[in-house]
């Protein structure tokens, strides 16, 4: 027994020595800084910022080789933390959050067809030109919420997608999956939206739905230039602020609500 | 002898029950004018016609309405005489909208003068009279649409040595081919001796399935009237897709079209029965493209029929000239049941592509949901261009482009047999037009990408 | 023109019209195919069939449907495949196993091998020769003990009985250089018609073959697959025999013995585990003949049929691969 202890002991501090000898012959000189970077990011991996992760992110910010402020789900707490490890002043940011410009669920959008195929709104959109009546809104189909990397987005029971701003870290991933461009990121702190994406004139929208704008261009004379019409449809100009309330009770369509700021 | 067998046997293919007997027996029923047409302006493979009229213009029957836009495009003309109602944009069977007249006929039916007849057409120069079939807005009545006299002018260097007369007619319940073969041979068989005099083939076959055979005594008639030298017809044994361009190719010449060629690339030429009645009437008689026979049937019809309508008549009315619908149907689709498409609506008018309208009832049409591939391999060997729609269906499904078009996927003729024989009920040929899209665009951007560099 | 108040179309890709199976006839197809060969094993084993097809075909069921809830996922048990799966495992197993062993089997055949990928078609390997090959290695006392049977002597007069099948008799008397009893054509019809010892499935060729043959009507399998694995095995038991007929048994001793035909025509024949292709399914067959051959005489075991099919399992993406026809237009001109 004594020997087999000798022998043990000896083979684990050879072996304890080769790695010790290893760790410093084989050392990868990392800049210390990606680790610090690393801890600052939120590690979601969303691919939000391009690069293909945080730690890649990271590297990038301590190569010089990227902005600081491209990380939205950390928002500005983040650009400050990375800001502070690189010793640089921080550039703002404004949090974004995605919505769906869409308010017409199974109640409320009238349909052409009952669809029966593929599960996925590109599909979907393919047959039959989507099987509601309005070919701008959304068919609910979930697409974006699959790609979603925090849940955020809710298909609901009306079968609508309807994205949650407080879950939101504005990566984008939604805003691509999207076949009918129905998703925006907007500012977080906007609560005053116009739910429609449909450019048809107003009998048409009336027809299709009945929360669609229908091209009054009340609100436009409400908004003070922070609701501009494109064609019939009114959209919003987030780069112009907007607190009269007063366009959501005034808009007949009833398309213009107020989504819970975060 | 003028009757030969098939050179060949395809690959793959399915049997589904033909379900002909309805309307095989009944002969062509001319319909009456609808009070309004509304002719599409994008009846055929590319670009729309421009218009050519607007609100309040007279127009008579065979004037041209539309213009051919660019060269892979045809003309459009009115399919009676009337006054144009106005010029909108309408829903096409395929779910988008394009442009449509609508015209109020008059009644009277009055011809325009504008295309002479060409009795004499044997004498005549072979590109006068594929100017005429220009003139008259021919294109694929099978299904395809491809406008006839682009594919009647092809390069020089590809010279076509044969042309078949597609007259399968493959899917089931579609019968309006197989009637115009019985009561129109002759004019078919005229129609195929223009064509082959302009592409100045060697060669003719007629191509008709063996399930037709008054069809196939009816043409052999026609062709022991004015025979041509190098003539045949050819019986093909009964199978979907037979009518299928390359499998039909494959099945009476035994040459294979390559991948992302063409007919003629293989020096052959296909053109369907209706496509060549209507060149001979165009050429013969004068008469632009303004009408053409569907079939009306499926359980839920009242009185199944061949019907020939004028092209813009809206299907509703054509459903009404059938008895309409003797209880709710749950489908109605364009087409045949394996490749037709699904309409949401009945206000669509008659296009030139237009080959059935079939209802199916509620029980013949039940919603599905589908299951996971278990590997059965049934789709593989339905497959008719030998792909594996088993495989490419999980990679469309994983969204792995690279490898599906790794995997042909752009060779999908999108005839259906797999997903008829799938016992997951998998929706594979909706998998397969995503992929090929994808993959087609992903090609494009390449191609554009490379010459931007 | 009398028209009824047409409610909305349904709008859907192409094809329309379908040609009417779906995985649960497919299931009940295998299910009537193996109906034979339950009936032998119930007349044959009695009691002992009886309970360890209930124990396992409801274990199988019951399991499915527990890990699907655990996993929240559809029931999914409403299309038979865990009914076959409990079948045929049941048919791997010899009569006098414990039933307790038997769900244990189950729930690993059905929860390991099926449910933790995904659900049937996501499988790669056969889900009852998982469960078979877990019970073979955790109990195999119990899994190669038999129940009595006569069998023919080398020598007129000498009948013995012996408590082994006839390949665990094979490998342990040639073992010794002993011929352990006359193969001759009385023999194998007795072998062929089920007179012989070994798992619940697999004692009855004949029962086995006409299952087969409804198979093949029902077009639930294709001849590849299993005319390659016989055909493998004969010709190397044959190669075999005509090199050392001292010790090596006829080719006919191996096809009709041991699991060769339930394996060739029910476990190796498995939608979800074997090749797509035609040429694929033909390699697929001849691999697992030719394992099953090289197990049964170089291995430690006597049978080699299940081990032989789960390798070939790993090997069917590969297959597939390199196995594709070419595609119509590719290649050389027609």
């Amino acid at each position: 027994m004594f020997t087999a202890v000798i022998a043990i002991g000896l083979t684990g501090a050879a072996c304890g020595a080769v790695l010790a000898v290893a760790a410093r012959l084989f050392a990868v000189h990392e800049d210390p800084r990606v680790e610090e970077l690393m801890a600052a990011l939120p590690g979601v991996n969303c691919g939000g910022c391009g690069f293909a992760g945080c730690a890649d992110y990271a590297k990038a910010i301590a190569r010089q080789q990227a902005p600081l402020n491209l990380c939205a789900p950390g928002g500005a707490e983040t650009v400050q933390k990375l800001a502070a490890v690189m010793g640089v002043a921080a550039a703002p940011l404004a949090r974004k959050v995605a919505i769906v410009l869409c308010g017409g669920d199974r109640q409320r959008a009238a349909r052409k067809f009952c669809y029966n195929g593929i599960a996925d709104c590109a599909a979907a959109a393919a047959v039959g030109g989507g099987d509601k009546l309005c070919g701008y809104g959304c068919l609910g189909y979930g697409s974006c919420a699959r790609v979603c990397p925090v849940n955020a987005i809710e298909i609901t029971p009306g079968g609508i997608a309807r994205v949650h701003p407080e879950l939101c870290i504005g990566c984008g991933r939604c805003v691509r999956a999207c076949p009918r461009r129905l998703i925006h990121l907007v500012p977080a702190e906007r609560f005053i939206h116009v739910l429609c994406s449909s450019k048809d004139k107003g009998p048409v929208v009336k027809k299709a739905c009945q929360v669609g704008c229908i091209g009054c261009t009340l609100c436009t004379k409400l908004a003070g230039g922070a609701i501009k019409m494109d064609g019939a449809l009114a959209v919003v100009d987030y780069a112009q602020p907007l607190e009269n309330e007063a366009v959501i009770e005034k808009c007949p369509g009833h398309c213009i609500v107020k989504v819970p700021a975060t | 002898m003028t009757m030969l067998r098939a050179a060949r046997r395809s690959p793959g293919g399915v049997h589904p029950a033909y379900r002909k007997e309805a309307t095989q027996g009944r002969p062509i029923e001319n319909m009456p004018l609808p009070p309004l047409l509304r002719v599409s302006l994008s009846q055929h493979l590319g670009a729309p016609a421009k218009p050519l009229v607007k609100k309040g213009d007279r127009v008579r029957r065979g004037q041209r309405i539309g213009e051919a836009v660019g060269f892979v495009s045809a003309h459009v003309h009115a399919p009676t005489s009337g006054t144009v109602q106005a010029v909108v944009d309408w829903p096409t069977p395929a779910g988008g909208m394009q442009p449509a007249v609508e015209i109020v006929p008059d009644g009277s039916d009055e011809w325009a003068a504008d295309l002479a007849p060409c009795a004499d057409w044997a004498a005549a120069d072979s590109r006068a009279l594929l100017a005429r079939i220009l003139e008259a807005g021919l294109c694929g009545m099978g299904g395809a649409g491809f406008p006839t006299h682009v594919k009647l002018g092809p390069p020089a260097n590809k010279p076509i040595d044969t042309l078949i007369v597609n007259g399968a007619e493959c899917e089931p319940c579609l019968t309006a081919d197989h009637r115009l073969m019985v009561e129109q041979a002759a004019g078919i068989w005229t129609g195929a001796r223009i064509l082959r005099r302009i592409l100045n083939a060697r060669t003719i076959r007629v191509a008709i399935e063996d399930n037709k055979p008054d069809a196939l005594a009816a043409m052999e008639q026609a062709l022991a009237a004015a025979p041509e030298a190098d003539a045949a017809i050819v019986a093909l044994p009964t199978a979907y897709p037979q009518g299928a361009e390359k499998q039909q190719i494959y099945a009476v010449t035994g040459r294979e079209v390559p991948s992302g060629g063409l007919p003629m690339d293989v020096g052959v030429l296909v053109e369907n029965v209706a496509t060549a009645l209507a060149a001979a009437e165009a050429v013969v008689e004068g008469r632009p493209l303004t009408e053409r026979v569907l079939t009306v049937t499926g359980r839920p019809v009242a009185r199944p029929a061949n019907v020939r309508a004028r092209l813009g008549t809206p299907l509703s009315d054509v459903l009404a000239f059938c008895g309409g619908l003797r209880e709710p149907a749950a489908k109605a689709i364009a087409g045949g049941p394996m490749m037709g498409l699904a309409l949401p609506t009945l206000e669509v008018g008659v296009a030139k592509t237009t080959s059935g309208l079939l209802f199916l009832a509620p029980d013949a049409a039940p919603a599905f949901t589908s299951l996971p591939c278990i590997g059965c391999a049934r789709c593989v060997e339905a497959c008719p261009m030998r792909l594996l729609p088993a495989e490419l269906s999980q990679m469309l499904e994983a969204e792995d482009y690279e490898t599906a078009e790794a995997y042909q996927v752009l060779d999908c003729i999108e005839c259906g047999c797999c997903a008829y024989v799938c016992p997951a009920r998998r929706p594979l040929v909706q998998h397969m037009k995503q992929g090929k899209a994808r993959v087609a665009l992903k090609r494009r951007q390449q191609q554009e990408r490379k010459a931007q560099a | 023109m009398a028209e009824q108040t047409q409610p909305l179309y349904v709008v859907s890709p192409s094809p329309h019209i379908h040609a009417g199976d779906s995985v649960r006839r497919i299931m009940l197809a295998v299910i009537v195919a193996l109906l034979p060969a339950l009936a032998w094993a119930l007349w044959r084993f009695g009691w002992n069939a009886a309970r360890l097809v209930a124990v396992c075909v409801s274990a199988c069921v019951l399991a499915e449907w527990v890990a699907r809830r655990l996993m929240r996922r559809d029931a999914g048990i409403d299309d038979f495949s865990a009914v076959v799966t409990g079948l045929l495992l049941a048919f791997n197993l010899p009569p006098s196993l414990p039933s307790g062993m038997a769900v244990a089997g189950s729930v690993v055949a059905i929860v390991a091998a099926k449910q933790v990928f995904g659900g049937l078609g996501y499988n790669p390997f056969n889900p009852a020769l998982i469960g078979r090959v877990f019970l073979l290695i955790s109990f195999p006392v119990q899994m190669t003990t038999w129940s009595e049977w006569r069998i023919p002597a080398p020598a007129p007069g000498l009948e013995a009985l012996t408590t082994a099948t006839p390949l665990g008799l094979l490998k342990t008397s040639l073992g010794q250089g002993v011929m352990p009893y006359r193969f001759d054509a009385a023999t194998a019809w007795q072998f062929f018609l089920g007179w012989k010892n070994g798992c619940l499935g697999e004692v009855s060729g004949l029962a086995l073959l006409l299952g087969a043959a409804y198979l093949f009507y029902r077009k639930c399998i294709y001849w590849q697959v299993p005319v390659f694995f016989i055909g493998a095995v004969a010709a190397v038991a044959a190669v075999l025999w005509k090199l050392d007929p001292a010790h090596h048994l006829p080719p006919l001793f191996h096809v009709l013995t041991g699991g060769v035909l339930l394996g060739a025509f029910f476990m190796a024949t498995d939608m979800v585990t074997s090749p797509i292709t035609r040429l694929g399914m033909a390699w697929f067959g001849a691999g697992c003949g030719l394992l099953t051959m090289v197990i049964r005489v170089w291995g430690g075991y006597p049978e080699g049929v299940s081990f032989a099919i789960l390798i070939m399992n790993a090997l069917v993406p590969l297959i597939n691969r390199y196995t594709r026809p070419r595609v119509f237009g590719h290649g050389r001109r027609g």
